[in-house]
């Protein structure tokens, strides 16, 4: 460590252009990219599997599980639609291949509507609107408060994020330069703050703002102690703010397999979750395990993430959901 | 939810008992048990597949041995498997080369940043000089954890900015390392998609630049059946060298790391088993197995539970239990010896069935804090009025309270869980020799509850 001091640190060697931030053309030619991507996929795979055949046989039922549990499906839900059709074959109701892929399609898409709740958010009367956004670590939650923020702000709406991960590193400092880049209030306080202590400050002054978006700290679910501290933010809000948080949106990450219903359940029973959101959707991963959260909880879903960018965030769109399931990205991984 | 695969294979096979050789048939049948298991545990299909027929092959035919159920051998012969496939060779970090470079790579948010802080702290204990380089200049503030971390474990962080490019600031920091004499570069780059083609060449362009002698893969152990996906691209863009298993400490059963195994070949080397910087453990990939049928993790408990148990100490602990000298003293040395384990949670999780039961699941998990609050009291106490609690009055209450910054209840509590243990472990030793300590001979009465604490 001596010559630490002596020997300076050189500089650059050299500096190209970060590579991220290029052009990355406008927002509505991006989704197109993107939709137009899992719309050829799509076609190619159910091509394959569905139209180069002209009768249902067991082969074909295969293929169709296999799609549906490498969706992430699980295989509880994958059966029952596989028994679905295979009931509908046998009593001769479905003949052809093309009419099978409908109905399974239909199928999910009641899954997913299974909810009574409506899709989009409900604003209350009167009074700010509190939305209090859960989950595991690393699922995105920041982000798509960012995303969600930049939302309310573009339907003319004043936004305050309120910074109540106060545990793991920086992750304040992640929320603000969120709010910086969209121009949106922060509400902070100290590293190792108690959150509830953040949000009951913060429901303070939520009065000034028409959007109240709190970000908690990561936290597996079968941290009992960590839900319990959940708990008391939700109970501290309400207190504050009578009616608050409107909306508990749990945030879920479409490569999650399994485990994803077991988050889903322990969220729920903690804190009552109103809506999801589901994240990473740009990647390979189908996100099928939302089919399973949304029929056993009947939660709705709000939003689907699709990439990093601040305009990345969609409402969902079930029919289009399902249809993505049976896309195959695999193909296209080959053309790369 | 199902029941673990053990009881349903016995279901299967409760008609065929003791000898007689697994058929096709009933092999056929708990296959589809099996299958069903590794599914549901998010073991990609294509490997479930390639797995249950290398098992029937091994299992068909296969003599039933006396000491087990055929629903044990079966589980046996699965176990067996998949030990194999999980494991095989697990090499040591490579840190060959001055500077060693690390580096990790994975889709966001799968922990890179937080096991970077581990590995830095475990090298760092190992004497290595440790430089924590952040690459992710994407990501707000990434930076700024990675520094944080660095200053919490006591390790240099490169000052890297978000607005220069990565790769400039990995060539800055092998340079620095060497200027500084760091013998070991932990390189954090950006979570990234595998489809995203320029950042994937980005990766490709840091390892060419600093040519590291480790590329490590950190994946969610809760991811599904695209695990195989991801883990197959990044292996052939970037030649991967191990895997880290993170966020194993929930109740995913970790199926992936299956999938992973069998499309990269490249061995698990770390599994990340809780958010503080010393929650990393070595892979064993037996454990896993169990844990992928729904077995639980009997192992590590025990593992950990040697690793903290001093032998002397437990024998002379026999000795005072004998002869009633177990004193507040010796409970203290107990608290501190659970908390060597690892959090209660931790330990809990570890004992299979003991995270299904209802009543368990549901009741708030003893506080890690409460075993501070336990020690803080007792060290309040005198050393007389620890090796006799009994004469520990209300006064002396108040006194401890206050000194241990607690309340007379928390102090209470203390000696009323003292005052249970000594009367669990008077039972445990036998009628026989309750006359031995205070009781000099006297018939012991009962006393009425609430009294004694």
């Amino acid at each position: 460590m001596v010559d630490a001091a002596v020997i300076p640190i050189p500089e650059e060697i050299e500096k190209p252009e970060p590579i991220r931030h290029q052009d990355v053309g406008s927002f509505f030619s991006r989704l197109q990219k993107r939709l137009s991507k899992s719309r050829g996929s799509l076609v190619k795979r159910v091509d394959e599997l569905f139209l180069g055949k002209k009768v249902i046989d067991q082969e074909l039922l295969d293929d169709l599980e296999e799609i549906l549990i490498t969706a992430d499906l699980g295989i509880s839900t994958t059966q029952e639609l596989v028994d679905h059709a295979s009931d509908k074959v046998a009593r001769k109701e479905l003949s052809n291949p093309s009419a099978l892929k409908k109905v399974l399609r239909e199928k999910i898409t009641e899954y997913l509507l299974s909810s009574d709740q409506p899709a989009e958010l409900v604003m209350p009367e009167s009074g700010p609107f509190i939305i209090m956004v859960v989950g595991v670590n690393g699922v995105g939650k920041t982000t798509t408060i960012g995303k969600m923020a930049r939302k309310f702000v573009r339907s003319g709406q004043s936004v305050a994020l309120v910074a109540a991960d106060t545990f793991r590193a920086a992750a304040i400092e992640q929320l603000q330069i969120w709010g910086e880049k969209i121009g949106v209030e922060v509400i902070s306080r100290k590293f190792g703050t108690d959150p509830s202590s953040v949000v009951f400050d913060a429901l303070a002054v939520a009065r000034n703002f028409d959007v109240v978006i709190i970000d908690t700290a990561g936290r597996l679910h079968t941290k009992v102690n960590l839900m319990e501290e959940l708990k008391k933010i939700k109970r501290v809000a309400g207190k504050k703010l009578e009616g608050a948080p409107h909306e508990v949106l749990l945030v879920l990450d479409a490569t999650t397999g399994q485990n994803g219903i077991s988050q889903a359940r322990l969220f729920n029973e903690a804190v009552g979750v109103t809506g999801l959101a589901l994240t990473k959707l740009d990647g390979t991963a189908k996100g099928g395990i939302v089919v399973n959260v949304c029929r056993e909880f009947n939660i709705p879903i709000r939003f689907i993430g699709i990439g990093e960018q601040m305009d990345d965030l969609r409402d969902f769109d079930p029919n289009e959901f399902a249809e993505a399931l049976f896309a195959d990205d695999n193909d296209e991984d080959g053309e790369r | 939810m199902f029941d673990n695969l053990s009881d349903r294979l016995e279901k299967i096979f409760k008609d065929l008992r003791g000898h007689g050789k697994l058929s096709e048939a009933n092999i056929h049948e708990a296959m589809r048990e099996v299958r069903m298991a590794l599914l549901e545990a998010d073991v990609n299909f294509k490997v479930v597949k390639d797995f249950v027929a290398s098992v029937s092959e091994r299992a068909i035919g296969q003599e039933v041995l006396q000491s087990l159920s055929p629903g044990q051998q079966v589980i046996k012969i699965v176990h067996e498997e998949l030990i194999d496939l999980l494991g095989g060779v697990t090499e040591p970090l490579n840190l060959q080369g001055s500077p060693a470079v690390i580096m990790m790579v994975g889709l966001q948010g799968s922990g890179k940043t937080t096991t970077s802080g581990k590995l830095a702290r475990m090298l760092k204990k190992q004497g290595r000089k440790v430089y924590l380089v952040p690459a992710d200049v994407y990501r707000p503030a990434a930076i700024e954890q990675l520094n944080v971390l660095g200053k919490g474990i006591d390790v240099p962080v490169h000052p890297s900015q978000s607005d220069q490019d990565p790769v400039t600031i990995c060539q800055n920091a092998v340079v620095a390392a060497r200027a500084h004499h760091y013998d070991t570069l932990l390189v954090d780059t950006a979570g990234r998609l595998h489809v995203d083609e320029l950042l994937m060449g980005e990766l490709a362009n840091i390892r060419a630049a600093v040519n590291p002698t480790e590329i490590l893969f950190v994946a969610d152990a809760m991811t599904g059946q695209d695990a195989v996906t991801v883990a197959d691209k990044f292996n052939q863009d970037l030649a991967i060298t191990g895997v880290v298993l993170t966020k194993i400490e929930g109740d995913a059963r970790g199926g992936a790391a299956l999938s992973i195994k069998k499309v990269t070949k490249r061995p698990i080397k770390f599994v990340g088993t809780g958010e503080s910087l010393d929650a990393i453990d070595v892979f064993h990939p037996d454990r896993l197995a169990s844990r992928i049928l729904g077995m639980g993790d009997i192992l590590t408990l025990i593992e950990k539970a040697e690793e903290v148990v001093d032998k002397k100490k437990a024998d002379k602990l026999v000795k005072k239990i004998h002869k009633n000298l177990f004193t507040l003293d010796d409970f203290l040395d107990q608290i501190r010896q659970i908390k060597k384990m690892g959090s209660l949670e931790q330990i809990m999780g570890m004992i299979p069935g003991l995270n299904k039961m209802k009543q368990l699941r549901n009741m708030p998990k003893p506080d890690d804090r409460e075993l501070v609050k336990i020690e803080a009291v007792i060290l309040s106490m005198t050393l007389k009025e620890r090796s006799k609690h009994r004469m520990i009055n209300a006064s002396r209450r108040k006194r401890i309270a206050k000194g241990s910054g607690t309340t007379v209840q928390d102090v209470n509590k203390v000696i009323k869980s003292y005052s249970e243990m000594l009367k669990m472990m008077k039972k445990m030793k036998g009628r026989g020799k309750i006359g031995g300590g205070f009781a000099h001979g006297r018939k012991k009465r009962k006393r009425p509850k609430g009294l004694f604490r």
